[in-house]
Formats: C-alpha cells, sequence, structure tokens
C-alpha cells in the first residue's frame, strides 16, 4: 500500500472549505506558551550512525546481561526459549508489513493465521471462541469485565488479591468513569483466594467473580465447585492465566465453568520484554459471542466454493457501530499472535504438556531445596505451576540486591503489592533455570 | 412498501398492534428494506420493564446494527423464539411472523405520541 501525502493544493482547498487561511490557524487553541513556533528544541547535536549504535549500546548495558545473570523473575513475563522458526517467519515482509485485513481478498495469510491463533487458544481453554488477540494479559481482563456487565447488566465483581496487581490496576482505570465496582476478595493462609467471601458477598448485584489460576502467588486454584454455584445466580466466572503453559497440564478453564478466560500469552515464543509488545487473548461461550470485544476471523468460503477466511460478526466493532460498539478496541497484536501462533504448532499437544511438566519439576526442585534452608520456608502450602512464595529470613529487598552482587535476579520481592508479605519473593522456575543455576542460587541464599 | 392502517408507529420505525392492555411490537417494512438482510435479533427477557423511548433490543444486518426503542412503557410478557433462529422472518413477514415482543402496557393512554399511518408515511417519505 502506497502513502500519499496531500499535495500543496489539496491542503489549499481543504482550508478555503473550512473557512481557515492557514494551518497555524487550525492549531491557535493552543496557549502561546504551549507552542513550539519559531522556538528551536534544545537537542543535542546530530551524531553519525556509528554514533547513535554507541550511544545506545551504552544505554543498554546499564541493564543486566540477561545472558549473563541468572533470573528468577517470573510474575507475570515468563522466559521460555524460543525456537529460531519463529523469528524467522514473523520477519518475512508478507507478516511484519500488513495491514489491519480488511480486504480478505489480498489478506488471506494474516486472515488464517489469526483464524488458527483462535482455534489454538479455545483448544488451550477449553472455550468455544476466542477473538485475534488483546494488547495484552490486563487489557483483556478490563475488556473481559466489561463484557460480563454488557450481558448480565449488573455492577459489582468479586475480584481476587491474588490476581496480578497490575491487572487489577489496569482494570481500575477501565473502570474508572464508569458505576461498576471492584470489591477485592482476601486470600486465605494456604494462598488461595478465600471462596467463603466470595459465598457470603455474592448478591444480585455481583456481575462477575474473578480468579487467576495459577494465581499471582504459583498457587492453582480449585474453581469447579464455585463455577457451579454462580451459574444460578447469573453471575459470571472469569478466569484469569497469566502463565499459559500451566494449561498443557492442567484441565483447561472451559471445563471448569469458566464464562470467560483471558490471559497473556507472552510465555509462547514472546521475549520477555518491559512494557512489552506482548499479546493478551480473549476466549468465552459461543452464546456470549456478539460480546466480544476485538476482531474476530472467521472461516467461509468463496464464490467459487474455496475454503477462505475474513473477520466476522464486525458489527459489534467501532468501525461500524461506533459509540455502541463492544469495545474500543480495533485491532489486535497481529505480530506477536503470529509468533504465538507459531510456537503452539511448533510445540504441539504433546510438546506443550512435555514443556509444562518440565517447568513444573524444576520449580518443585527449586520448592524442595529452599524450603530446607535454615531460615527459610514456602510461604503458602498448596499445590504451584512453575512459582513459589519463599519467605526470607531478612526483608526480601534486601535478599534481592544482596543476590544481585552475584549476578543472579532471585525473584520479585512481594512488599510493594502486598505489604504483608515483605520477607517473601516470588520466584519462578522454567526450562531454562538450570538444575547447576538453582544449586548456585541456594548456595548464595544461604549467604545472606 | 406496505404501511397496514390498523396499527400504530414510531419515527424509530417500531409497529405496535394494541389488543386490549396488551400490544405486538416490531419493525416495520420500511425499516426493514433500510436495514437489508437481517442476521441476528436481540431480544429482552420475558419479564423485562421497557422505558417509553429507550432501546429494548438490537437488530443485527449484513450493514449494520440498529437499536430497537421502546414505543410505549411497558412490561415484556413474549418473545419471538423463531427469531433466534429465523431471523429472515424480519425481511419476509415484518408485520407478522417477524413480530418481536408481546407487551402488556404500564402506563394509561399508549396511543399518545404514536403515529398513525399516514403520519407516517409522511416521516418515510421525508427519509427516502
Amino acid at each position: 500500500m502506497r502513502f500519499i501525502p496531500h499535495t500543496e493544493q489539496d491542503i489549499r482547498e481543504m482550508l478555503e472549505t473550512i473557512g481557515v487561511q492557514n494551518v497555524d490557524q487550525l492549531f491557535a487553541g493552543i496557549p502561546d506558551n504551549l507552542q513550539l513556533g519559531n522556538k528551536h528544541l534544545d537537542l543535542p547535536p546530530a551524531l553519525s550512525e556509528i554514533e547513535v549504535i554507541s550511544a545506545l549500546r551504552q544505554i543498554q548495558m546499564r541493564n543486566p546481561d540477561p545472558e549473563e545473570t541468572s533470573s528468577f523473575l517470573g510474575a507475570g513475563a515468563y522466559r521460555h526459549y524460543s525456537p529460531a522458526v519463529i523469528a524467522s517467519l514473523i520477519q518475512r515482509g508478507e507478516f511484519s508489513t500488513s495491514y489491519t485485513p480488511y480486504q480478505a481478498e489480498v489478506s488471506q495469510g494474516t486472515l488464517q493465521a489469526i483464524f488458527e491463533f483462535q482455534t489454538m487458544i479455545t483448544m488451550l481453554t477449553g472455550m468455544d471462541v476466542a477473538n485475534a488477540s488483546m494488547y495484552d494479559g490486563a487489557s483483556a481482563l478490563a475488556e473481559a469485565v466489561l463484557m460480563s456487565n454488557r450481558i448480565n447488566k449488573q455492577k459489582e465483581y468479586l475480584i481476587a488479591s491474588s490476581v496480578h496487581p497490575e491487572y487489577r490496576q489496569t482494570t481500575e482505570t477501565y473502570l474508572r468513569g464508569t458505576d461498576l465496582r471492584l470489591i477485592n476478595v482476601p486470600y486465605s493462609s494456604d494462598g488461595k483466594t478465600d471462596f467463603e467471601f466470595i459465598r457470603a458477598n455474592l448478591n444480585d448485584r455481583t456481575s462477575a467473580v474473578i480468579l487467576q489460576s495459577p494465581n499471582f502467588f504459583g498457587i492453582v486454584e480449585e474453581y469447579e465447585q464455585l463455577g457451579r454455584e454462580l451459574k444460578d445466580q447469573n453471575t459470571l466466572l472469569i478466569v484469569v492465566v497469566v502463565e499459559p503453559l500451566s494449561l498443557g497440564i492442567l484441565k483447561p478453564p472451559g471445563e471448569r465453568e469458566a464464562d470467560i478466560v483471558v490471559g497473556e500469552a507472552q510465555s509462547f515464543g514472546l521475549p520477555v520484554s518491559y512494557g512489552g509488545p506482548y499479546a493478551g487473548f480473549f476466549a468465552t461461550r459461543k452464546k456470549f459471542v456478539r460480546q466480544i470485544p476485538g476482531r474476530l476471523a472467521g472461516e467461509t468460503i468463496d464464490r467459487k466454493g474455496r475454503r477462505s477466511f475474513v473477520l466476522t460478526l464486525s458489527t459489534r466493532e467501532q468501525f461500524i457501530r461506533r459509540e455502541k460498539a463492544t469495545s474500543n478496541i480495533c485491532t489486535n497484536q497481529g505480530l506477536c499472535m503470529l509468533a504465538v501462533t507459531i510456537y503452539l504448532a511448533v510445540m504441539g499437544k504433546q510438546g506443550l504438556r512435555e514443556l509444562a511438566l518440565l517447568n513444573l519439576r524444576k520449580a518443585d526442585y527449586l520448592k524442595n531445596k529452599l524450603s530446607k534452608m535454615k531460615g527459610f520456608s514456602v510461604r503458602f502450602n498448596s499445590d504451584t505451576f512453575n512459582e513459589v512464595v519463599l519467605r526470607c529470613p531478612r526483608p526480601a529487598t534486601e535478599v534481592r540486591d544482596a543476590l544481585l552482587e552475584y549476578n543472579i535476579l532471585a525473584g520479585l520481592p512481594l512488599g510493594d503489592y502486598y505489604q504483608e508479605l515483605a520477607d517473601s519473593l516470588l520466584i519462578c522456575t522454567t526450562e531454562l533455570n538450570t538444575v547447576e543455576a538453582i544449586d548456585r542460587l541456594a548456595e548464595k541464599l544461604g549467604t545472606v | 412498501m406496505e404501511i397496514p392502517n390498523d396499527l400504530h408507529y414510531t419515527i424509530e420505525h417500531e409497529w405496535v398492534r394494541m389488543k386490549n392492555n396488551r400490544a405486538t411490537i416490531g419493525i416495520t417494512d420500511f425499516a426493514q428494506g433500510q436495514l437489508g438482510d437481517v442476521v441476528f435479533v436481540e431480544l429482552p427477557a420475558e419479564g423485562t420493564e421497557l422505558t417509553k423511548g429507550s432501546p429494548f433490543g438490537v437488530v443485527e444486518s449484513v450493514k449494520t446494527v440498529s437499536d430497537i426503542y421502546a414505543p410505549v412503557t411497558a412490561k415484556v410478557v413474549k418473545v419471538n423464539k423463531d427469531l433466534e433462529s429465523q431471523p429472515e422472518l424480519v425481511n419476509s413477514d415484518p408485520y407478522g411472523q417477524g413480530w418481536m415482543i408481546e407487551i402488556e402496557f404500564l402506563n394509561s393512554n399508549p396511543e399518545q405520541n404514536l403515529l398513525s399511518a399516514a403520519q407516517y408515511i409522511e416521516q418515510c417519505k421525508d427519509q427516502e
């Protein structure tokens, strides 16, 4: 697609039409002191390409080098191995430069990739239908909350405090200015969500109950029975999956009474990166399909009867339905979603299961090793996947800082998110953490 | 275009067939013609209370989506379930099998502010 700028004549005609003398007048409403006008920005002198690369490298070196550092950070962003085929395929020009596939006749590759992504997400989550992806897991949760209100018109949400704290913040932001309200559900002494609190606070204003599994503490929630009880109440169950690799071995939320399943697909072939780009996923039941936010690709046949793909149910969307659209997301994470699709195709069902088991075993090894250390203990006695909360003999931030001296990122100190857990570190183990690295972590922890 | 004389209408293109304290509601022949092929109709649950002038449902066609507005303040007593599987009835028989809801009036003077067939035809002429 070519970019065709306005000509001088175009601009003149447009200005005449709206009765404005020149382009500057369009900005007359901006106060003088905020206008750049003829002033120059205070910028350093221009650099050559060599100098720019060198300057950027200097900045980059202020980060710990992930190759040199032993990282046990998880908490919503997971280090997993990304097979080389992903990078080489997503860099193909047809994919990396493609635009929103409104024109099905020239976008079959992109549309098929979206369709396959959606299919894989439904298989993974056990749901009927998934959309073309969201910005990230956090915004996917916020959209699920809004969708639940569209479905049952209720305005209160019981949200587990063990849902990723940043997901809860994002949702709060989306709800600002609405009359929808989140009510925090505490966690119990075993780190699981307090379902009795939920049962006691459920009422006919409750639109949805929101749980994460594995939750922010890495603990697997058992919510099937609760989900059944919610059905009688006309309250939806929204399940958040921040580490979807866990679905390689856990029963899918779709088989456990979930009505909407959202999460983050970064684990599948996307590098950990501060601020993304990541790719959220969004899946639900077929009966709610017209309330879904965002893009949907569908399979159809063309006039010659050949299998083909299109954007479908677009009348939900903003470019057709304006302010009554289900959401103002009119896009998806095309390239990241493609990486996820290729990753899942490469791994296959069996590969995903084996990798999930490997993560589980590594985490179990770490859990056993660290819990036997003097002064340390596993904070919650519950089943976990690849993360565990470790109670330390000193404030967790001090432990983290001490281990950074050895090039070890020991995990996330929880005090910033949960005051009462200031002595605890959230530690993650994936297939990329070797047994030697875990042993070394244990050894260095012993010195703090 | 068919605009039956015995019905009441709204400027939003709903028709109302009154019978004692009840009425059947749908969208007009003019409306279905403007929308094109209807692919989905979303209707309220039985028992829902409607306020005159506020949207109670949605008609989705291949071209667009439109709200359906309550012509009167009323309670929904029956919903046309056939439209779930055969939304095209709205196109083929808008005043018959394509009906949408049956309601019970919750206020007196339900005819107030509704249009007669002749008035409605005038409205449509302006919009064509």
